[in-house]
């Protein structure tokens, strides 16, 4: 007996399979992860000694880019979804074309650098201006925030090329593949809500 | 060594063809959870003793202040003991790796990686992990992580030097081998998180047929709540050491409070504005639930060894199971006792001060359990059985003389004393290490197919109980005389610590016997992979899963899928002949359905 | 979810629902931002708007409104803790002793 059952079928006291309880696994302790520099930010805000925090975040911050920068995440996780979805219309259907799966996340993946393109831009405005994360704590929060979301952009974006590009596995084992991109598709929306809590505390308070 | 993967004596019907395995791909490479086990184990161990070894110069260095170390003392180099005289700064940084290498790369990953790796799946009945890819790339984190902190020994200005708590501002300001032990850390916790994801998973999907919860062994539950603890409290620490990161090499002010001023120079790079508290708050949110990583599994080891040793049932199973989960949840809410002498208010001191004790309940519990299970008992004083009992009253001992230190009132005496020192120690050293000692013996025959010899075992038994209490029961009476911990010179120029110098010196010596005490067993470990006596599939009539594979487990572990008829611990059920009935065994006595009653002996309830 | 039979059409229907749904709430919460607000209402508002939308695409894109039970167990502990981790500093830092040298 060797095979590890239950990798794509669902076990049934669970109605889980094992990928799914890990990326939720996974997930909660990256709520934790960013739970704490969110908790951290609070500390520092409020223990700040006045006239070190500033008073609003556009003081320092572009809104209106990071607002686009908002809508390239919101519209780039329902394009993962709708990736998933066309695979699961293919599984439904007993095809396999990959037509509007390759264009939806191709889509994502697009997003996603237009995301990391206007990160690009919005550094180096600060760097143009010496604003550094020594400057600051405010300043010193949002880069850590930021960047650190910033690597899971590339880090998601690094697995959902890989399902744009290598899908041999829908020709072998397609519910397994299907569920692979459901997984990512859990991971890339993960990013998106965390965007969505960083873009207002950082940006708009 | 025993990371083999031996295809099944005999019978290879099971297996499909598997290409042969290379020498990289089955030992290096591995994704069997005995073969990473076994790594994890080994490369643990080996951290034990190189912790060790910083402790063996620091307890020299504590009896002997301002001297120079004989034989060894020249080749150390001048940056760390010039003519053979330590250095403060050596001596902190080998205070500093030697808690964080014997928490972080010794005891967890031999306790969680090791024994969790190999005997999880094997008692649940399961073929490997959920994720054995995953499995092995954590093993390889944690390698390297190991090798980046034994390696920042070798940075300008030395390891990290700040108590493996990394306070800052201190931390911050600390030469570069901070740096190193921060990026060390990320490795170790990213492996631990891996691994966490892992084990519950595992534990979750791949039970047996018919083992439920409630018919898992206590083991596999201390191991699934101490993954929990691993999953969710570890990543506060991953932020706080990025955040260390920045103030570091970022010149960031996240820890750096404003106008600081180190030895008479001001620290204008930074822009000041920070919380040191801040840093405390996330370290100790992971390290308190951190402690009971360490004592969980341990635990978990006794309970198994126990019920095998004493040929009765754990007395109070559910009572066991319902603590261990109370003891994880309450983990998360009791870490500022670690902070009493902060500044931090009344009102929040009180706070934490009841979860503290509210928590020692259900641990009390638990020991209370393992200690009634001995009442009645048929004991069989094998090796393994002798640091299962060591460790009750040991463990005893350290969860007592926490109980002051949890009260804020007694704690503004003891913190930062040798109590402290001598308390977690108790709890770590005669507690879990012994525990840990106690599952290698019990665990050997399953991974190699032979036992280890009893006469070593003893011979490593004895003296290190002997030892363990000559070294720590001491601190207690520094630690209340008002010795400082972490002192470089022992106390020599401390008031507090002028009429307890000798014991310096009587734990010194006590140190050389618990080192003597480790030889017999690395002969042992070593010669009975050949010469020990040959154990068959079921080494110590025991009744949990595992012992339905052949011993040693093959690849794929076992020859049919096991199916759990029973409770895990039916040992001396009434009608039967022999004084044990295996989980895996069809027939029989009482198969309990359903049947979560818990009559603390064994039960005669007829199949229905 | 996976190999269930179900209505994709429903679906895609719901997902782009909650992508328009998305976009106006951030066109609201930027707009709120530029009435100034003192901070109370400020943080208030816009963490009432964050959690509405990440509540969207928790349920919706993440499939959490119909995921098992464990699931939901999972993830109540880990907010529990995170509150944990969030009141406990905050509050340490309140109720503390002494003088206040800053203010």
């Amino acid at each position: 007996m060797d095979a590890i059952p239950y990798t794509v079928e669902e076990r049934p006291d669970t109605g889980l399979n094992n990928v799914k309880i890990g990326i939720w696994l996974f997930l909660a302790s990256e709520v934790m992860l960013f739970g704490a520099l969110f908790a951290s930010y609070i500390l520092l805000r409020v223990g700040a000694p006045p006239g070190t925090w500033p008073v609003h975040g556009h003081e320092y911050l572009d809104v209106p880019l990071a607002t686009l920068n908002t809508a390239f995440l919101i519209t780039s996780s329902v394009t993962m979804v709708m990736a998933w979805a066309a695979l699961m219309r293919q599984r439904q259907a007993g095809t396999s074309d990959l037509r509007k799966y390759r264009i939806y996340m191709a889509l994502t993946v697009a997003l996603g650098f237009g995301f990391l393109i206007i990160k690009y831009f919005e550094y180096s405005a600060k760097f143009h201006h010496h604003w550094y994360p020594s400057t600051n704590n405010f300043l010193a929060i949002y880069f850590v925030l930021t960047g650190l979301h910033g690597l899971h952009v590339i880090g998601g974006m690094a697995v959902n090329g890989y399902l744009l590009v290598n899908t041999k596995m829908w020709k072998t084992a397609p519910q397994q593949f299907a569920n692979r991109v459901e997984t990512a598709g859990l991971f890339w929306h993960f990013v998106d809500l965390v965007w969505i809590f960083l873009f207002p505390i950082l940006y708009l308070l | 060594m025993a990371e083999h993967s031996h295809d099944a004596h005999g019978d290879h019907e099971h297996e499909h063809h598997h290409p042969k395995l290379g020498f990289w791909r089955k030992y290096v490479f591995s994704t069997d959870h005995k073969v990473i086990g076994i790594q994890y184990a080994v490369t643990g161990l080996l951290f034990l003793f190189f912790g060790f070894s910083l402790m063996m110069l620091m307890r020299w260095q504590l009896a002997n202040p301002g001297q120079p170390l004989p034989l060894i003392g020249g080749l150390l180099g001048d940056s760390r003991m010039p003519g053979g005289v330590m250095l403060p700064e050596f001596y902190n940084q080998l205070g500093a790796m030697h808690g964080t290498i014997m928490v972080f790369l010794g005891v967890v990953p031999l306790a969680v990686g090791g024994f969790g790796n190999f005997s999880v799946p094997l008692q649940i009945g399961a073929p490997d992990m959920a994720f054995p890819r995953l499995n092995m790339a954590s093993y390889h984190v944690y390698f390297w992580g190991g090798a980046i902190m034994l390696g920042s020994f070798f940075l300008p200005g030395g390891a990290a030097q700040s108590g493996w708590t990394s306070y800052a501002p201190l931390a911050d300001i600390a030469p570069t081998g901070q740096t190193a032990w921060l990026i060390g850390m990320i490795f170790l916790i990213t492996s631990s998180l891996l691994g966490s994801v892992n084990f519950i998973t595992t534990i979750i999907q791949l039970r047996a047929k018919g083992l439920t919860f409630f018919k898992l062994p206590f083991f596999v539950w201390a191991q699934f709540v101490t993954a929990f603890l691993l999953l969710l409290a570890f990543p506060p620490l991953e932020a706080a050491g990025v955040m260390q990161l920045a103030d570091r090499l970022l010149d960031t002010s996240f820890f750096m409070p404003e106008g600081l001023v180190v030895s008479g120079q001001v620290m204008d790079q930074y822009a000041g504005g920070g919380s040191p508290l801040l840093w405390q708050h996330l370290f100790w949110f992971l390290a308190h639930p951190e402690v009971y990583v360490l004592i969980l599994p341990a635990l978990g080891i006794v309970a198994e060894v126990i019920a095998n040793n004493t040929r009765k049932p754990l007395w109070g199973y559910k009572a066991l199971v319902y603590s261990v989960l109370g003891v994880g949840f309450l983990s998360f809410v009791v870490w500022a006792h670690h902070m009493f002498l902060t500044g931090m208010g009344t009102t929040i001191n009180a706070f934490f001060q009841t979860t503290t004790m509210i928590i020692s309940i259900p641990s009390v519990i638990i020991l209370t359990a393992l200690i009634l299970s001995l009442w009645g008992a048929s004991i069989r004083f094998n090796t393994p059985m002798l640091f299962a009992l060591a460790f009750l009253p040991m463990f005893g001992i350290g969860g007592l003389t926490g109980l002051p230190l949890g009260l804020s009132a007694a704690d503004i005496h003891l913190h930062d004393t040798y109590y402290v020192i001598g308390h977690f120690h108790y709890v770590v050293a005669p507690g879990t290490l012994f525990a840990l000692f106690a599952g290698i013996y019990y665990w050997y025959p399953k991974a190699t197919g032979r036992y280890l010899s009893e006469r070593l075992g003893k011979l490593h038994f004895w003296p290190s109980l002997i030892c363990m209490n000559l070294i720590f029961f001491p601190m207690f009476i520094q630690g209340m005389a008002g010795v400082s911990r972490r002192l470089f010179d022992g106390g020599e120029t401390y008031a507090h610590g002028q009429d307890l110098l000798w014991v310096n010196d009587l734990i010194a010596y006590s140190a050389w016997g618990l080192a003597l005490a480790q030889i017999p067993f690395v002969i042992n470990f070593f010669m009975s992979i050949k010469r020990g006596a040959v154990a068959p599939a079921n080494a110590w009539d025991a009744t949990t899963l595992e012992w339905a594979a052949p011993s040693p487990a093959p690849h794929g572990n076992f020859l049919s899928p096991p199916v759990a008829y029973r409770g895990p611990y039916e040992y001396s059920v009434p009608g039967e002949e022999r004084d044990f009935l295996p989980q895996f065994e069809p027939g029989g006595g009482p198969s309990d359905p359903g049947d979560e009653i818990d009559h603390g002996g064994a039960h005669a309830v007829p199949a229905e | 979810m996976s190999g269930e039979h179900m209505d994709i059409d429903k679906h895609v229907r719901t997902y782009v629902l909650v992508f328009a749904g998305l976009m106006v709430l951030t066109l609201v919460t930027v707009a709120i931002s530029y009435l100034e607000l003192p901070l109370g209402p400020a943080v208030a508002l816009a963490l009432f708007v964050a959690i509405v939308k990440g509540s969207l695409v928790a349920c919706f894109f993440m499939h959490l409104i119909d995921e098992r039970k464990l699931v939901y167990w999972v993830l109540g502990f880990t907010v529990f803790f995170f509150f944990c981790c969030l009141l406990g500093p905050w509050l340490s830092e309140i109720n503390e002793i002494g003088p206040d040298l800053l203010n």
